[in-house]
């Protein structure tokens, strides 16, 4: 499928989904949608990396809190010097640009050694940066910031309903992106570096500057996942925003999904996150994240190509089963037996 | 902030002995990380599994916490034991250790963490003891028993560890695991058991280091998060798998926090073991006594 028409596809399905929603007429739904949009550009941007490079990020939280910090640093810039008010997607490509030149240059530093250093140093990212956030009285400190959130927006209505349509796109540009990566150069060279990185770099494949990229452009979509935030949760605090549920969910979606295409982290996130959301009013925060966390270590253990890797072997175990037919004749014309 | 020697004097001393808690600490990790090259991001978790059983021995029986974390030091090793047995069929066998074998104990330390959270709430604990409270004073200098007592048992730790693998024959098949499985392999030795052993033992450490830890400070499930970044960069620092090295770096890594807590403020401390671990990896990747 063309890139074009994939995208036109996917803002279809968007506009009817919003048309969806809006006609439920419960603005919760767009509560708590907004929020497993974020996981669905989390889980794409973290798969980009792990996924695609099998270098492991742990440090999603810091990535998303910087987006979020930035938008809270020029928030009070412009309440202080009465600037003209930026609209989301402006803050959006802000906060993308901090994550994405802190991406790259964590990545310089770490990348160079052996993986688990940067899954290390990505841990130790957060801490830090949390550190840095509680002692910058500018944006807060540790008591938090306060975000005033506009009432209403001119055609929507409720702005909660713009910020749900906002992360949408925000959604559709991230799976669009991994889907032209995958099937691009920098895809196959990213392949060649999550199977075996020494034969990569012994056939000339420049290992160290697509690890920067991807590392970038993860980097760069999570702190975009992070800009609007203030806006819809109005008050920051530091240890919920660099909390470790989103650096576990944002791994655990991909996992459980599947990491080798677009379409896993996808999956990974609109069931989990539905999950978690149902879970939360359900039963408890503490409880949703322990499914999450039991999730993870079981999908790792059991399946380790996630559901996508399930969906496959059950359709390769019946090859008399007509989808699988189907399959394996597109793979190997004339030679089904 | 007014300059002081006693100040520096004091602020240097509790951070050699506060570095000899991070020792202890690392140590458990200098084994995992350092020689089997099992990269256990979950070992704080297991501290704080360790300081949660021995708030519960001293708070219901009245044990000495010290006391209560040896007497759980098999029960860890068991379970050392049998999370290396499920990260080895699971994950070392069919060579995804690194991307699902990182991802599954990042679970097991989130897991772990909730589960305390469930459990216990978000309440600070401690535990009490004799030598909890009272401290030494020699001239200027002022050193606090509840640092003191941990630090002189961890180095009892973390030497005995060391005579342990230059030593003995166990040992020394730990430390060859590291360098040639397959030549292992050939004198007859199991390499896979001897791992199973060494995780054990890095997992029984985790059981006294989480002791001393609720000695030293209150804990709650999500302080083990803070030391993640430190041993990490102890155990870079010190040269991976080098105990000795170990010692020096935690002790380096202890006196710079405590002179920055001391002339900064300690909301600045946790950055300090980042700036070791990056200026490590970027200047000199083996570390102090790396091999």
């Amino acid at each position: 499928m063309r890139t074009p028409v994939f995208l036109l596809i996917w803002l279809v399905i968007c506009a009817a989904v919003f048309v969806a929603a809006l006609a439920l007429g419960n603005d919760y739904i767009f509560f708590a949608g907004y929020v497993v949009l974020q996981y669905v550009v989390l889980g794409t941007a973290w798969n980009i990396l792990g996924g695609y490079c099998g270098y492991v990020n742990f440090g999603s939280a810091a990535f998303f809190a910087l987006g979020a910090y930035s938008t809270v640093a020029i928030y009070r810039l412009i309440t202080e010097h009465e600037f003209y008010r930026m609209p989301i997607p402006v803050l959006m490509l802000i906060g993308g640009v901090v994550s994405g030149i802190v991406g790259f240059g964590m990545g310089y530093l770490t990348l160079r050694l052996r993986g688990a250093f940067f899954a290390i140093a990505t841990l130790a990212l957060a801490v830090v940066l949390q550190t840095l956030v509680v002692n910058w009285d500018y944006v807060g400190g540790s008591r938090g910031a306060y975000i005033i959130r506009p009432e209403q927006i001119a055609p929507f209505g409720n702005y909660i309903r713009y910020l749900f349509l906002i992360m949408m796109l925000l959604a559709v540009a991230a799976i669009t992106t991994a889907r032209l990566i995958e099937h691009s150069r920098l895809g196959y060279g990213f392949a060649s570096i999550r199977d075996d990185e020494l034969a990569a770099e012994a056939s000339g494949v420049p290992t160290l500057r697509l690890k920067l990229i991807a590392t970038t452009i993860s980097g760069a979509l999570m702190g975009m996942a992070g800009a609007p935030f203030p806006y819809y949760i109005g008050y920051l605090q530091p240890s919920s925003t660099f909390g470790l549920d989103y650096a576990v969910n944002s791994i655990a979606m991909p996992l459980i999904g599947g990491t080798t295409s677009w379409v896993g982290p996808l999956i990974g996130a609109l069931l989990l996150g539905s999950l978690q959301q149902i879970a939360t009013v359900t039963i408890s925060s503490a409880v949703n994240l322990l499914i999450v966390g039991f999730l993870l270590v079981i999908f790792v253990v059991i399946a380790p190509n996630g559901i996508i890797g399930l969906i496959h072997t059950y359709l390769q175990r019946k090859p008399e089963d007509f989808v699988g037919r189907r399959r394996v004749e597109a793979e190997m014309p004339g030679q089904v037996p | 902030m007014v300059f002081s020697f006693d100040l520096l004097i004091n602020a240097v001393v509790s951070g050699i002995l506060i570095g000899g808690f991070y020792a202890a600490v690392t140590s458990g990790v200098s084994l995992s990380f350092g020689i089997l090259d099992i990269v256990n991001i979950a070992h704080p978790a297991f501290i704080i599994l360790g300081s949660y059983i021995a708030y519960i021995a001293n708070a219901t029986l009245g044990i000495d916490p010290i006391l209560a974390a040896i007497v759980m030091m098999p029960v860890f090793y068991v379970l050392g034991a049998a999370i290396y047995q499920v990260y080895y069929v699971s994950f070392e066998k069919r060579g995804q250790e690194s991307l699902r074998g990182l991802a599954f104990f990042f679970g097991l330390l989130f897991i772990t963490e909730v589960t305390l959270v469930l459990y216990f709430g978000v309440d600070y604990r401690y535990v009490e003891a004799r030598y909890i409270g009272p401290s030494w004073h020699f001239a200027m200098l002022d050193i606090p028993l509840r640092i003191l007592v941990p630090c002189l048992v961890s180095l009892v730790l973390t030497a005995s560890l060391q005579i342990f693998l230059t030593r003995s024959f166990l040992g020394r098949a730990i430390m060859a695991v590291a360098q040639d499985q397959l030549a292992l392999r050939l004198m007859a030795v199991d390499p896979i058991k001897i791992k199973r052993i060494a995780f054990g033992i890095s997992i029984a450490t985790a059981s006294l280091a989480g002791a001393f830890l609720i000695i030293i400070q209150p804990v709650e499930p999500s302080v083990g998060r803070e030391y993640i970044g430190r041993i990490f960069a102890i155990c870079v620092l010190g040269g991976m798998g080098s105990l000795p090295g170990t010692v020096i770096a935690a002790m380096l890594l202890g006196i710079v926090e405590s002179l920055t807590s001391t002339f900064y403020g300690p909301s600045w401390a946790p950055a300090v073991s980042f700036g070791f671990l990056l200026l490590t990896l970027a200047v000199r990747p083996a570390g102090l006594l790396g091999r």
